[in-house]
């Protein structure tokens, strides 16, 4: 089957980076930290691309919402392998509902049969805009996917849950979100980071509404106490199972 | 004034913990507000059976929907449920479980009710007549404090953070009007595959034991099982990613930012450095061990309790310890 996808991927500090409360003590301040497209991304790219590999025909296009600066990720996408790129402007970073509103509205104009997400972003942590875009589109979803295969016109996935995995059935058009699995991300060749350049980018200016949730302060998670080392070796065990029992209370 | 609407989640007919746990929040928000718990249940025929447990972690009323459609989950007949439910009774919030099945549904019914959605929250509070919940944000480098604009607040709460707590309320069950038809769901769920059967999930267990490249090679891993076992089934293995790109244990296992958020009551990491990817994912347990040969691993900053050492010498003296105490 013809694979049609449409990828939404993320631009997101660093896995690495010193992420800073502003001044405002409710924004979050990631200057001077380096970007990337969300790991959780890169899987469903990956997949998009092996699926319209496999089938043959088909082809590959990856939305972002956010400033300027994310045509930088779409980027990194087409240089992966993807065909077109459409930046949804906005002024700021929407999340959530917001984000999903406006996925969602470039969706309906769009003919596709897969609309692949990461089942999270690594900045808010939130998975939720893949499932949110199903519902605003009224389409089925499957979410935290391992892997899927695509014939003749349904979609069949695996979808990770404690202790195991579902198999789910799915019709196309469909939202698929991504975690790790069957899809290691390819590293962008030279050839494709050339060919990226030449490639369709689109830019479009987008308005985000209210994300029905606001933050009212961040904070810095409380230090864990200092750690104590209860001894060295094999010996030191049963002081450390001691610690448990009568201080923490926990086994 | 309206209730807090709680999803208890069950599998196969069964309870799952996380819907006492669940429960237990809502029932602390209607305490605050001074309202009422509505828990709702959904399943295959036979679920009643388990509603009347919920009273006994502050349910006051539990509503049962049944149907051949609900043997397995399904996220659009359940949303259409729910959002019904909540649309004729009202509720200030709506409490999920950041499950599998929580992670899916929660942020659906939220986006039909056209309301936002805060997500794997670490605590519900009534501030100022406000709810307010806390989750970690940026791999839990930060933690935010989060209002709903609208109501209800949709939120889904972390498994393993909220304890059960007995508080017991009536726990009326009400039958509640299930008309969905499967051939209107674009997704149907076919089968459950169960990975090793008996074994608890790292996502669920009250003890998690990683392990990490410092096993140095698969078999390894069962020095960490029989520790698991010794813990009497309340325990499970994770692993570091490193292990888990190394094709040593399966992805399901990995803890971490690419991996699961796990909170257990204890986590003991073995052999694992403590890398800030690791962190992101552990870091809210409620006590952590670290077992390192290295004084120097970033691991001991974040654990409570270290010991420095040859792993390989010190799991056999810790399983044989664990299976006295318990014995
Ligand atoms: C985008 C991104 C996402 C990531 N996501 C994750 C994730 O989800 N989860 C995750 O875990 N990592 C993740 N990582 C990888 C992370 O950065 C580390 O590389 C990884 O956690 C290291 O695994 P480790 O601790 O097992 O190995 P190492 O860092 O190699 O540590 C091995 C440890 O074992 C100790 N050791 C060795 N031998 C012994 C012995 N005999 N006895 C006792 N101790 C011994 C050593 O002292 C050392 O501290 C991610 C990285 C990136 C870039
Ligand atoms: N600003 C955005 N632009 C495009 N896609 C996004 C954006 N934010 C989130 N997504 C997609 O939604 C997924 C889940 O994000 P979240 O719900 O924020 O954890 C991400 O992995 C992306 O696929």
């Amino acid at each position: 089957m013809r694979v049609k996808s449409i990828v939404c991927v993320k631009r997101v500090p660093d896995t690495e980076a010193r992420v800073r409360i502003a001044a405002d003590g409710k924004s979050v301040d990631a200057a001077g930290a380096k970007f990337i497209l969300n790991p959780y991304d890169e899987f469903a790219v990956e997949a998009a691309l092996k699926h319209r590999e496999a089938a043959g025909a088909g082809d590959v296009t990856v939305v972002s919402v956010g400033e300027s600066s994310s045509a930088e990720t779409l980027r990194t996408a087409l240089a992966m392998g993807a065909d077109a790129a459409v930046l949804l402007k906005t002024d700021g970073k929407p999340e959530g509902l917001a984000v999903a509103r406006i996925l969602a509205e470039e969706l309906k104009g769009r003919e596709y049969d897969l609309a692949l997400f990461g089942m999270k972003a690594i900045d808010d942590d939130l998975q939720a805009v893949g499932p949110m875009v199903a519902e605003l589109l009224g389409i089925p979803a499957a979410t935290a996917v391992t892997e899927f295969s695509a014939e003749g016109g349904r979609i069949t996935a695996h979808r990770e849950i404690e202790g195991g995995h579902e198999v789910v059935e799915l019709r196309t058009p469909c939202v698929l979100t991504l975690t790790k699995g069957a899809y290691e991300p390819r590293y962008a060749s030279l050839k494709g980071i050339m060919a990226a350049k030449k490639k369709p980018l689109e830019e479009k200016a987008a308005t985000a509404g209210d994300a029905g949730v606001e933050v009212r302060a961040f904070s810095y998670p409380a230090e864990r106490q200092a750690g104590r080392i209860v001894g060295e070796g094999a010996d030191a065990v049963p002081a450390l199972l001691r610690v448990l029992r009568e201080e923490a209370k926990v086994i | 004034m309206p209730g807090i609407f709680a999803f208890a989640e069950t599998r196969d007919g069964e309870i799952r913990k996380v819907a006492h746990e669940v429960v237990t929040a809502a029932r602390t928000l209607a305490d605050a507000l001074g309202t009422e718990v509505h828990a709702v249940l959904l399943g295959g025929p036979g679920t009643a059976g388990a509603a009347a447990e919920l009273g006994r972690y502050g349910a006051d009323k539990v509503f049962v929907g049944e149907s051949d459609a609900f043997a397995h989950y399904s996220a659009e007949g359940f949303t259409t449920v729910i959002t019904g439910f909540i649309q004729e009774h009202g509720c200030e919030a709506a409490l999920f479980p950041a499950s599998a099945l929580g992670r899916d549904l929660a942020p659906r019914v939220a986006a039909r009710l056209g309301v936002g959605y805060a997500s794997d929250c670490t605590g519900v509070e009534v501030q100022d007549g406000q709810i307010v919940a806390t989750r970690p944000e940026y791999a839990g480098k930060l933690i935010a404090q989060v209002a709903a604009t609208g109501t209800p607040a949709v939120f889904s709460l972390r498994p393993n953070v909220f304890l059960p707590a007995e508080n017991a309320k009536a726990g009326e069950v009400q039958t509640l009007d299930v008309s969905v038809n499967q051939a209107d769901f674009g997704a149907i769920v076919r089968e459950i595959k169960a990975g090793a059967a008996e074994k608890m999930d790292v996502g669920e267990a009250p003890i998690v034991i990683s392990g990490g490249r410092g096993l140095q090679s698969p078999d390894n891993f069962k020095l960490l099982e029989e520790l698991a076992d010794a813990f009497g089934g309340k325990a499970a293995v994770g692993a570091s990613r490193a292990v888990v790109d190394a094709g040593w244990r399966p992805h399901s296992e990995q803890v971490g930012q690419t991996g699961k958020t796990v909170a257990p009551t204890l986590y003991i990491a073995v052999g694992i450095s403590g890398a800030i990817q690791h962190l992101a994912g552990m870091r809210t347990s409620r006590y952590i061990v670290a077992i390192n040969k290295d004084p120097e691993a970033p691991i001991f900053k974040t654990a409570d309790y270290g010991i420095v050492g040859d792993l390989f010498e010190i799991l056999p003296r810790m399983t044989e310890e664990v299976r006295k105490m318990m014995a």
